[in-house]
């Protein structure tokens, strides 16, 4: 996924040394620290704020907010991790603010209750990877998870994009494991349908699939 | 263990986090077995998991890398100046320092060192029969009239030799010039002694 999973020996001792560098005051190799996980930063925040701008100046903001704080990291928890969370508090508090001036409507932030019933069960097939080389693809998963309510596009994205474990996504958004569990299930179960309804307008059309069947 | 449709529904997400517990899983890799809704749930679901898990799904706005780099490096080089750093600001701090020192060094050579608290300091050669004043609650013995007197109305008058007996300790206002006395003094480092030395003489020369 990036530099570091692909090489996890040397990438993370590199990682370690450019952190106790940064640490040491050596603050111009920061960029070069943070460079593999600036697009995943990106996405945590628009994950909260959803509005390019803001998601972008959040980022920078928490990036520098990091690079202040760059002595308290600890070497026991991922630095991804600790970027991620600086950012998603970033945004959190962006957003609050946010809502003060506006008189957005707060969020519901039950879980519903009662079970989601799948509604597609045509025949499984997997998805390649290589479909995400198409722009309209990722264009149009972009999409369905843009059109979740913000509580399940908060939890996926954290979980199944930032690759936080459940604890660190709980921990992140100040909600119980219990709820990071209800709401994961929910946005996983509802991108599944919307990516069936998807395949009967065609968005993988161009995929080699046999005739007659589905992705799942 | 059975599970129907619904349960694993419930728990499918949690079974692709490895999150259930041995008998669960059993249960619900057998329904999969015979189950082609449920099968088809499930893997729809591990494609969400994998298809988005993919860093190409992570979209960023033309140039932003490149605008966050230029900001961090602003940062990175305001930290480097030469304010930035805390070592920076030891040479002036330091130069303040040994300022502030030698003044203090000059002035201890042409004056007197003031008493660290002037508070419950000894005197020196106090004159015992020199009429001092105490109040009530107060624990300082005065000149009478020093206007430092605590309780004015109800004021005992008595000698200084008294005073230093009951445990009064002289005035640091009307007293004065027996404590810089005290203060210079070598035996000041003895406060008892010092203190009452002028009265114990006095009261040996008469026991004798």
């Amino acid at each position: 996924m990036n530099v570091v999973l692909s090489n996890p020996e040397q990438g993370t001792t590199r990682e370690e040394d450019l952190i106790a560098q940064v640490q040491r005051g050596q603050a111009e190799l920061f960029y070069e620290l943070v460079r593999p996980y600036e697009r995943r930063v990106y996405a945590a925040a628009l994950a909260i704020l959803r509005n390019e701008a803001d998601a972008e100046d959040v980022a920078q903001e928490a990036m520098l907010k990091a690079l202040a704080n760059i002595r308290q990291f600890r070497a026991e928890a991922r630095f991804s991790t600790w970027l991620i969370q600086i950012t998603v508090n970033e945004a959190l508090m962006r957003r609050r603010r946010e809502r003060t001036r506006m008189t957005e409507a707060i969020d519901d932030h039950r879980d519903e209750e009662g079970e989601y019933t799948p509604r597609d069960f045509a025949d499984w097939r997997e998805i390649p990877s290589e479909a995400l080389e198409r722009k309209e693809v990722r264009q149009k998963l972009a999409e369905a998870l843009a059109s979740l309510d913000r509580k399940y596009r908060e939890v996926f994205v954290l979980r199944d994009m930032e690759q936080l474990n459940i604890q660190e996504t709980a921990e992140a958004l100040g909600i119980s494991v219990a709820s990071v569990k209800t709401r994961l299930l929910r946005a996983r179960l509802m991108l599944r349908d919307l990516l069936a309804g998807g395949w009967e307008q065609g968005w993988f059309s161009r995929l080699p699939f046999e005739k007659g069947t589905k992705p799942w | 263990m059975v599970v129907n449709c619904q349960q694993v529904w419930k728990e499918i997400s949690n079974y692709i986090e490895g999150d259930v517990d041995a008998g669960l899983r059993v249960a619900m890799d057998e329904h999969f077995g015979t189950c082609t809704r449920c099968k088809s749930v499930l893997e729809g679901t591990q494609n969400v998991v994998r298809l988005y898990s993919d860093e190409r799904m992570i979209e960023v706005p033309t140039g932003f890398g490149r605008r966050l780099e230029r900001r961090l490096t602003q940062e990175a080089r305001v930290r480097r100046s030469p304010w930035s750093t805390w070592s920076a600001w030891l040479v002036p701090v330091a130069a303040l320092a040994l300022i502030t020192g030698g003044l203090r060094w000059a002035n201890s050579l042409t004056v007197p060192h003031p008493l660290q608290s002037e508070h419950a300091q000894p005197g020196r050669n106090i004159p015992p029969d020199m009429v001092v004043v105490v109040s009530a609650g107060a624990k300082d013995f005065h000149v009478p009239g020093c206007d430092v007197i605590h309780n004015k109305d109800k004021i005992r008058t008595l000698t200084a030799k008294e005073a230093i007996r009951e445990g009064y300790v002289p005035c640091v206002r009307c007293m004065r010039k027996y404590l810089q006395i005290a203060s210079i003094s070598p035996a000041s480092s003895e406060p008892v002694a010092g203190l009452s030395s002028s009265v114990e003489a006095e009261d040996r020369a008469r026991s004798r």
